[in-house]
């Protein structure tokens, strides 16, 4: 382990008497010490996403006494936030989460420097962004902006503590090619759109992304100090429900496209195409291929042919406890994980409008169902959401 | 018989159960048999009789790409599991 590896010397930093008071828990450690402590001021990380992961993230990282944090966030705080990202109250509703998070760490810390990136990473800024921070931690929701956050720490030879959470499951590592694997290694490529839901379809246990983050975190502090064994070349499992955690090794592919022996890809390219699937909800890119086969119609077009007197066939292929929820009266649920062993139950004969909670998973059973040879399938655009928002107010919007 | 654990993605298409008991002397036909007991599920596993790319399977803390994969020897007691690429954090 390097003695340090952190951009400014450590030992050109100086700890102030209220700063001794501050981290003295810190400082009677000999793992960290004031050798240490200065380690970590003269740090600068970098937290890409201020969400679920970000929030645990960025309040302990704040305290730990971390010199400089950079947040990469666009998004403002939405009241779906709140379930899980605990940097971020009811009060800062409709608020930048860059601005709720940075009051919370400055707050918490006054000796932090924060740094605030206001827009989503993408192929164009995250080498300019990333090559200022000594750590990269990936936060991020969606398969695009992973691979650019990797092929980004690849290039600039940065470590990038990588956690990753779905329903009550989650993973974390340290990929720092370097030293070992990326996360090309373990994930050559993107599972295909539609077969891993995001949070925001699938769901998150609100605590979840509190427990990986804060093992980021811990991995995080473990790097700048250079102190225990960190996490490369291994991957935690976590299973909040059999509450287990297991390790798995995670090893260096020598034909890595990536960090191989033969790199094939030596710039970073567009991630959207390479998923199917778009980075975040600012981005134009539209899904190509599959899902272009698809017919949508908006529900007000529903609401109007259902006012003339129209009857509709709804195929809702959310989850039975999705229900409880809100529906659309007169439809008929299969969800999406049966809909092709209970295609005998669709009508062939007639359009059936195909409907979920935002319209991704009812267009991929429209897909699925294709292949077995329907053509009279219409993808509700938005979902139940959108029709709650602009049809029936009397149901609630998840 | 040996056990294989069912990533959450997953789960929809084996009646939302996490651990499937399988038969079969090799990583390849154990898989088989999870795909027989479980058809809708082979689409998510394998291309073509081989392992779709993002398929990461390993038998304890060992991936199966470094050992000798599909035709990797399994023993009764073995636990294998499908390491399933998620990507949530917000």
């Amino acid at each position: 382990m390097q003695a340090t590896m952190t951009r400014i010397d450590p030992q050109q930093v100086t700890l102030t008497h209220d700063e001794v008071m501050r981290y003295s828990r810190h400082l009677i450690m000999p793992e960290v010490g004031v050798a240490g402590q200065k380690k970590l001021k003269a740090a600068s990380v970098l937290l890409i996403g201020t969400g679920g992961l970000g929030s645990p993230l960025a309040l302990y990282l704040a305290a730990a006494g971390i010199g400089r944090i950079g947040l990469v966030d666009y998004d403002v705080v939405d009241e779906s936030n709140l379930q899980r990202q605990v940097i971020h109250y009811t009060s800062d509703v409709g608020k930048l989460k860059l601005d709720s998070a940075a009051a919370k760490m400055a707050d918490i810390n006054p000796y932090l420097i924060i740094d605030k990136h206001n827009t989503p990473l993408t192929s164009e800024n995250a080498l300019d962004i990333l090559k200022d921070y000594d750590v990269i931690i990936d936060g991020t929701d969606n398969f695009p902006t992973r691979y650019l956050v990797n092929d980004a720490c690849v290039m600039l030879g940065k470590p990038n503590v990588y956690g990753s959470i779905f329903r009550f499951e989650g993973q974390l590592t340290v990929f720092d090619a370097k030293q070992g694997p990326c996360y090309r290694c373990m994930f050559p490529e993107p599972p295909p759109p539609g077969l891993v839901p995001s949070c925001a379809e699938g769901g998150v246990l609100g605590i979840l992304p509190g427990t990986i983050g804060t093992l980021q975190a811990t991995e995080a502090i473990k790097l700048i100090l250079g102190v225990g064994k960190p996490m490369i070349g291994r991957m935690l499992l976590y299973d909040a429900l059999e509450m287990t955690f297991d390790t798995i090794k995670v090893r260096k592919n020598p034909a890595c496209p990536v960090c191989g022996e033969h790199p094939t890809i030596t710039e970073l390219i567009d991630y959207e195409m390479f998923c199917g699937v778009p980075a975040h909800d600012r981005s134009d890119y539209k899904v190509k291929g599959a899902g272009a086969g698809v017919r949508g119609i908006t529900v007000l077009d529903l609401k109007a042919r259902e006012d003339a007197g129209e009857q509709p066939y709804i195929l809702d292929v959310r989850e039975p406890h999705e229900l409880e929820i809100s529906v659309i009266p007169g439809s008929h649920n299969i969800p999406k994980g049966q809909v092709v062993a209970r295609a005998a139950e669709i009508p062939r004969d007639r359009e059936v409008v195909v409907q979920c909670k935002t319209g991704i998973r009812s267009q991929d059973s429209i897909i699925m169902l294709q292949k077995l040879g329907f053509t009279n399938l219409v993808n509700l655009k938005g979902g139940i959401n959108a029709w709650a928002r602009e049809v029936d107010s009397s149901l609630p919007i998840y | 018989m040996a056990k294989i654990k069912i990533p959450t993605p997953l789960r929809a298409y084996t009646g939302g159960n996490a651990e499937i008991a399988v038969q079969g002397e090799t990583v390849g036909a154990a898989l088989n048999d999870l795909t027989t007991q479980f058809p809708e599920l082979r689409q998510h596993i394998f291309e073509n009789d081989q392992l779709r790319n993002f398929v990461n399977v390993f038998i304890g803390e060992e991936d199966i790409r470094y050992r000798d994969g599909l035709n990797t020897d399994l023993d009764a007691d073995d636990n294998m599991r499908i390491i399933p690429s998620i990507a949530g954090g917000r």
